[in-house]
């Protein structure tokens, strides 16, 4: 018995199907002709691998140049660097490359092209599965595996024995005049096939996902809530079919935020536990429940997700006026400036002071200790010793011309400074700074945390989840199953006994499983005396 | 919270292991020198000096080596001498994977968690992984003729790890807490090491087609390059969907952590591209014309885009992976 091994020659089913394989350019053909040509030139494995190479080519940009959508401060940083560059950039969606026309072409074109290749080649398949296992080649010999021997039974015993062995070996058998044809494995292009449609759907998801769904964000300060409608949010993105009635109307309150850092140790400051206490109503209707909102534990409301994704500092201040009246009281959220120590800035705007509007850039320090050089920074990101700095200006803050403005930036255009440079003393909480002129006073009364928190909903998570599983499933029975095929001719040799011949083919190289079934033939058949 | 015993036996575990990776790397590289200078001396049997299995019974070594290498059976002396070194380099690989996973079993148990939430811990448990994979692969495929040259990544990648990686254990940031790094994290280190013996694998393949083969020279040691074909490409075929789960677990991870299952962070975006990278590499080896050196080439760029997104991404561009 003689098997012969030829591992790197045929593994992949994709080497068959060579009828789409890029021809040259015809001539003369017509446009329906052309269409056809073109056609086939997108829907060749070819480029639909080329069009997969791009889409991964042109992701490279997108983590390396900032992206509007993950680091907008980056991009404007960006653009003052780079003041020639950046608009030229900027056309080419550099700075949204996800979101960019030519990355959407990619990513239609490697769609339809997949489409294209898959959805024919399934047809086959499936035609391929329903239609008799291929006839034997004249000359078993020369197949890979092969292996002869004599026997006293009949030819039509042999075929009949061969076809039951192979029967029971779960082969696909189909009976001829002088030999049997079986075929077994189907399951390996059956795999790989449903891998590639998995694949398709789970493009379908995303894209489907992001056209319906939308994503908000918004500031939640300790003692307040929010609602779920567009008007309440910081920031919110939306897919080309989201209407805003799709918005679930539930209310979310936070009670209290609390974080842990490592104290001590060479990750000093590294968090260690995030965790807000929330109350949440689905709708007007319903009651209210209580949540532990972290980070990996996202609450599910009316098919909306809503996560903990930040958290910050909102120093508490009363601001009285020039006439000594109250005018503004409350927590302002200071955005954090660094991670490590949540050394944070903001700005407090009190459009309703007297006689002049006043306007406050503050920085906060959670832990305030003075640095080497005398000024202070902050240590630690958890409250410790939190102090503030205050910039104090009088005139127009240039909210009445009905321009938007930015909650976390002073227009200091028709502003005049009040309290610059050295004369800004750190204010521990309780302590108040006068303002220089009779303009007023602020008074840093305590802080209050906040939380950042997303919104989102998008009905392709679940469709692209089942998707990827079904793919993880489809190419592991792919990679496991070989297919196989076995033929075993029967003929008359000299002396009324018979010679019978096995062949087989397996994709991917030789397996044990074709000795075996010879051996089991050769078993079953009554031997010839000489043999013995 | 963190055990300091467990830490600093961690630690000289790791030093054990190191310093046996080293023996096992020197223990190799003897067994091919001989073997070189053997084949100098006599007429060049390739395929006779075949490899012992590690630790297992003397009669199947023996046949073993009988039926693969047939007429080299009889050559007492220096054949015998040959086969201690083998031997030698395989337990010692033995020893330190045993020391290996006992560094990483104690970190765990010090920090009472996975221990796997740094660059120090990766890169551990990725060349833990790839010694792994490499020794089912030797005692399935007799394949020691990659020892030597898998040894060196992994002394090199463990002393980096050592030398400039090193964190002392400890709790985990607020994203890390979930269930998923067990899932993910294991899937992406075990994917990792397996892509890295593929790798090694294919850089002998590319070597052996650019450079003669002088016999008795280094890589007359090393087998055709039909069987490191074969080698690379079941490791590929067993990694890939194994990167393909890791991808799909982060993301679903991602989507109860970041709120949103795929947000092309750099991390995202790259091990996106690793993967059309192999998968380029699967579809270039079942086509004609690209099997071979090309697809080979392939498979490299996707391992250099793999080694990108552990070592690049981590420290050149900020990110939500940014954990190192």
């Amino acid at each position: 018995m003689t098997t012969s091994t030829d591992e790197t020659s045929t593994d992949a089913p994709e080497a068959q199907s060579s009828p789409q394989a890029p021809r040259e350019r015809p001539v003369g053909i017509g446009p329906l002709g052309w269409l056809r040509w073109g056609w086939r030139q997108l829907t060749s494995m070819r480029t639909a691998l080329v069009l997969l190479f791009l889409v991964a080519l042109g992701t490279v940009p997108g983590s390396f140049v900032p992206q509007r959508g993950l680091a907008p401060e980056k991009v404007s940083q960006f653009f003052t660097d780079h003041k020639t560059l950046a608009p030229w950039m900027d056309r080419l969606s550099l700075f949204d490359v996800f979101a960019a026309p030519w990355f959407a072409a990619i990513y239609i074109l490697l769609f339809i092209s997949l489409a294209g290749c898959v959805l024919p080649r399934s047809w086959q398949h499936y035609r391929h599965i329903r239609s008799r296992p291929p006839k034997a080649p004249r000359n078993l010999a020369r197949l890979p595996e092969t292996a002869t021997y004599e026997t006293e039974a009949a030819p039509d015993e042999v075929l009949a024995q061969a076809a039951t062995v192979l029967k029971d070996r779960r082969f696909r058998v189909d009976s001829h005049d002088d030999h049997v044809a079986a075929e077994k494995g189907y399951l390996r292009e059956t795999g790989n096939l449903v891998f590639h449609l998995a694949l398709l759907v789970l493009l379908f998801a995303v894209g489907f996902g992001s056209a319906f769904g939308y994503k908000g964000n918004v500031i939640v300060t300790e003692g307040e809530g929010f609602s779920n409608a567009l008007t309440s949010y910081d920031a919110f993105k939306n897919g080309r079919a989201f209407s805003s009635s799709s918005l679930p109307p539930f209310t979310v309150w936070l009670d209290s935020f609390k974080a842990s850092y490592l104290p001590d140790g060479p990750d000093r400051g590294q968090p260690t536990e995030f965790s807000a206490k929330i109350r949440y109503q689905k709708d007007l209707k319903s009651s209210v429940r209580p949540y532990n909102l972290q980070v990996n534990h996202p609450l599910n409301v009316d098919g909306a997700r809503v996560y903990l994704l930040g958290h910050g500092y909102a120093p508490e201040f009363t601001v009285r006026d020039g006439k000594g009246q109250v005018a503004y009281q409350g927590a302002v959220p200071f955005l954090p400036m660094s991670e490590a120590t949540y050394a944070s800035e903001g700005v407090v705007k009190v459009p309703d002071a007297q006689p002049d509007q006043l306007g406050f850039i503050g920085l906060f320090w959670p832990t305030a200790v003075p640095d080497a050089q005398g000024k202070v920074t902050s240590a630690f990101p958890a409250a410790w010793n939190p102090q503030v700095a205050l910039f104090a200006f009088k005139g127009d803050l240039g909210l009445s011309n009905g321009a938007p403005q930015s909650v976390y930036r002073l227009d200091t255009a028709k502003l005049k400074p009040l309290l610059m440079g050295n004369k800004v003393k750190p204010l521990a909480v309780g302590q108040t700074e006068t303002l220089p002129g009779g303009a007023g006073s602020i008074t840093f009364t305590g802080y209050r945390q906040y939380i950042t928190i997303q919104v989102n909903h998008d009905p392709g998570r679940v469709p692209a989840l089942i998707a990827g599983i079904i793919a993880i499933i489809a190419i592991i029975t792919s990679f496991l199953v070989r297919r196989r095929r076995v033929w075993v001719r029967a003929r008359a040799g000299e002396g009324g006994r018979t010679v019978v011949e096995v062949g087989g083919l397996t994709l991917g190289g030789a397996t044990p499983e074709f000795d075996a079934i010879a051996e089991r033939l050769r078993e079953t058949a009554p031997p010839t005396p000489d043999e013995e | 919270m963190v055990d300091p015993y467990l830490a600093h036996l961690s630690n000289q575990l790791m030093l054990g292991a190191v310093l046996v990776y080293v023996v096992t790397m020197v223990a190799y590289a003897a067994e091919l020198s001989f073997a070189r200078r053997r084949a100098d001396a006599e007429v060049p049997a390739d395929h006779a000096r075949v490899l012992v299995g590690a630790g297992g019974p003397e009669v199947a070594e023996t046949e073993a080596i009988d039926a693969e290498a047939g007429e080299a059976a009889d050559e007492p002396a220096s054949e015998r001498r040959q086969i201690d070194w083998s031997r030698f380099a395989i337990l010692m690989n033995v020893v330190a994977w045993g020391l290996h996973g006992a560094e990483i079993v104690t970190r765990g148990m010090a920090a009472d968690r996975v221990p796997w939430g740094n660059m120090y811990e990766f890169v551990s448990a990725i060349s833990f992984a790839a010694v792994t994979v490499y020794l089912v692969m030797l005692w399935r495929y007799k394949i020691n003729w990659l020892g030597p040259f898998l040894m060196v990544a992994v002394v090199i990648a463990l002393g980096i790890a050592v030398l400039w990686l090193y964190n002392d254990p400890g709790p985990l940031r607020p994203a890390l807490h979930s269930y998923w790094i067990a899932i993910h994290v294991t899937a992406a280190v075990t994917a990792t090491g397996t892509f890295t013996v593929a790798g090694v694998a294919t850089v002998l393949y590319l070597v052996k087609s650019f450079v003669a083969v002088r016999p008795g020279g280094i890589l007359s040691r090393v087998p055709a390059m039909p069987a490191l074909d074969t080698v690379a490409h079941r490791a590929i075929m067993f990694a890939f969907p194994i990167w393909t789960f890791a991808i799909i677990a982060g993301a679903i991870w991602a989507d109860s952590a970041w709120g949103t299952y795929w947000g092309w962070d750099p991390k995202e975006t790259w091990s996106f591209i690793t993967w059309v990278g192999y998968a380029g590499y699967l579809h270039a080896r079942a086509t004609a014309g690209w099997r071979g050196r090309k697809a080979a080439f392939v498979s490299l760029i996707a391992f250099g885009c793999l080694l990108f997104n552990f070592f690049g991404i981590n420290y050149l561009v900020t990110g939500l992976h940014s954990y190192a």
